[in-house]
């Protein structure tokens, strides 16, 4: 690990600002992430600022009925707060079917929306890779791709982005706050949040330099049932093959969004129309334009049956 | 060094790395001295002061040094285990104020006033702890690598089911998770054991969730 110099900041703007004052400078919160790509010099900042203090750590209700969640609520209060398992299940659900206990007790919600992909050409520092070197090429295509993105990757880069609580955030059309360093704040839809690779797969997100997430708010709730369901490896404690999250309401309509096969969670609203037609006619939609490599062209098919399985349990439980 | 000193470096830092303009001044000198970017390719070092197990220890670490390595390399506690250094196997977990967590993916200096509970503040050989005396009844390792990462996660485990945290496979989100074989699999699964000793370290906690109800 290269050396850095360290400090805490005391309030959100004061960490904007301090960060735009010094070369290399990164916010450090659970620091899950951050910290094993630091260990293998994937990250190399300069400066590390500490946001643990900054008093972002609550959940409260919003004038419209929906929630804010402060940038620094660590994953397990998240996934096991009373109004979100009651009236967002589908991300209490996406959460605890992610990373380990140790993690969630340790990673943020902003932290979460900013965990860099896993693809393993991304970690291998021998590799090709436009996110990590930009411009060296991607070894990723052409390699061995099972995990890979199959829709709305580039030429550049064909990684997927990990997080299940995104997926469902995506979902539930969350909002995220933050602070510049001039001291201005913004709101951005999560639609607009992540990034496709296109040719600067290192952009990974809508944030300029050194902004900083103070929040990400919730809508009121739109009742229906919510569903998270992961398909991975191991049954438990690994990342996505492909994942479904969905909000059915009682006349067949609802919304649609899925982890593991995209740069960004992947919702097409006009695929979410076809939903009274079932899960072939919706992933049709979905995953139209999708260009997966031999190995990963499984996803397309795991994507349409995991959602049938989804709507007979919304059935079922209906 | 008194504060003009501090105040001349970093506005040296400044300049060098062009990040604010002339009329800037005044900002509080938020980085150590050692800290400018001209020097940043040495180590720098902090004070941090940790409860391990219940004693205060007053500590000048290096920024990069990890809980674990603070742990053990520093306060030679070397109970707690280094097993991939990444997160991924649980090996070096411990209870930072009350939650279990990796202690390879926190910073010492991160966890600055924090209590840090370590497989050796959780019994002694002559007063084991319920959960420590189990593992032993039930045989629940084979080598004892990630032993002490298992106990002190089961530990915690236990408290999170009665907090009422839901996990992965509790049926309900709003129920009260319960006190099963299958919410301790699946709430265990960030604890790796090369051995094989799952099913036995499942019945140590099964016991102590039952001694305990």
């Amino acid at each position: 690990m290269r050396p850095f110099s360290y400090s805490r900041a005391q309030s959100p703007a004061e960490a904007a600002a301090q960060a735009a004052q010094v070369e290399g400078a990164r916010f450090i919160a659970g620091g899950t992430n951050l910290l094993d790509l630091m260990k293998l010099e994937i990250e190399t900042p300069l400066h590390l600022i500490d946001v643990n203090d900054l008093a972002l750590d609550r959940i409260e209700a919003t004038p419209e009925g929906g929630l804010r969640i402060g940038a620094l609520v660590r994953n397990t209060d998240l996934a096991a707060d009373s109004r979100v398992r009651k009236d967002y299940g589908v991300l209490s659900r996406a959460l605890l079917a992610g990373a380990s206990g140790q993690l969630r007790n340790a990673a943020t919600t902003a932290g979460n929306l900013l965990q860099r992909t896993r693809c393993p050409y991304f970690y291998d520092t021998h590799q090709a890779c436009n996110k990590r070197i930009p411009g060296s090429g991607c070894a990723a295509i052409g390699g061995v791709t099972r995990q890979l993105g199959i829709i709305g990757v580039s030429s550049a880069c064909i990684a997927t982005h990990p997080s299940d609580m995104a997926v469902a955030m995506r979902l539930l059309d969350a909002r995220v706050e933050t602070v510049r360093p001039d001291g201005t704040t913004r709101v951005i839809p999560m639609a607009d949040f992540h990034r496709l690779p296109g040719n600067t797969p290192n952009i990974e997100t809508a944030l300029s330099a050194n902004e900083l997430i103070t929040a990400v708010t919730l809508p009121a709730p739109i009742g229906g049932t919510q569903v998270y369901q992961k398909v991975r490896d191991r049954a438990s404690y690994a990342f996505a093959l492909i994942s479904v999250a969905a909000v059915v309401q009682a006349n067949g309509s609802g919304r649609v969004a899925v982890g593991g096969v995209a740069h960004r969670p992947w919702r097409v609203e006009e695929a979410e129309q076809l939903m009274p037609d079932g899960a072939k006619a919706v992933t049709q939609q979905l995953l139209a334009g999708a260009t997966p490599t031999h190995e990963n062209e499984f996803k397309v098919t795991l994507v349409e049956r995991t959602l049938a399985s989804v709507l007979s349990q919304v059935r079922a439980a209906s | 060094m008194n504060d003009r000193d501090l105040m001349t470096l970093t506005r040296r830092k400044f300049l060098i790395v062009g990040a604010v303009t002339a009329s800037s001044v005044a900002l509080p000198p938020f980085i150590s001295a050692l800290a400018s970017a001209a020097n940043i390719a040495r180590p720098v070092t902090s004070a941090v002061t940790l409860e391990v197990n219940g004693v205060s220890r007053q500590l000048n670490l290096d920024t990069r040094t990890t809980l674990l390595d603070a742990l053990r390399e520093h306060l030679h506690l070397t109970g707690t285990k280094k097993g991939c250094d990444h997160g991924q196997c649980g090996a070096c977990t411990v209870i930072a104020n009350g939650r279990r967590v990796n202690s390879c993916l926190t910073l010492a200096v991160m966890q600055q006033g924090s209590k840090i509970t370590t497989i050796e503040g959780l019994g002694t050989p002559d007063t084991l702890h319920p959960m420590q005396a189990a593992f032993i009844k039930h045989d629940g390792y084979q080598c004892g690598y990630c032993t002490p990462g298992q106990i002190c996660s089961a530990v915690a485990v236990l408290d999170e089911i009665r907090q009422g945290i839901p996990s992965h496979v509790s049926t309900s989100l709003t129920d009260q998770p319960e006190l099963i074989a299958r919410e301790f699999q699946e709430r265990m699964s960030g604890n790796i054991c090369r051995c094989g000793a799952y099913s036995n370290i499942i019945q140590a906690i099964n016991e102590v969730a039952e001694a305990t109800a």
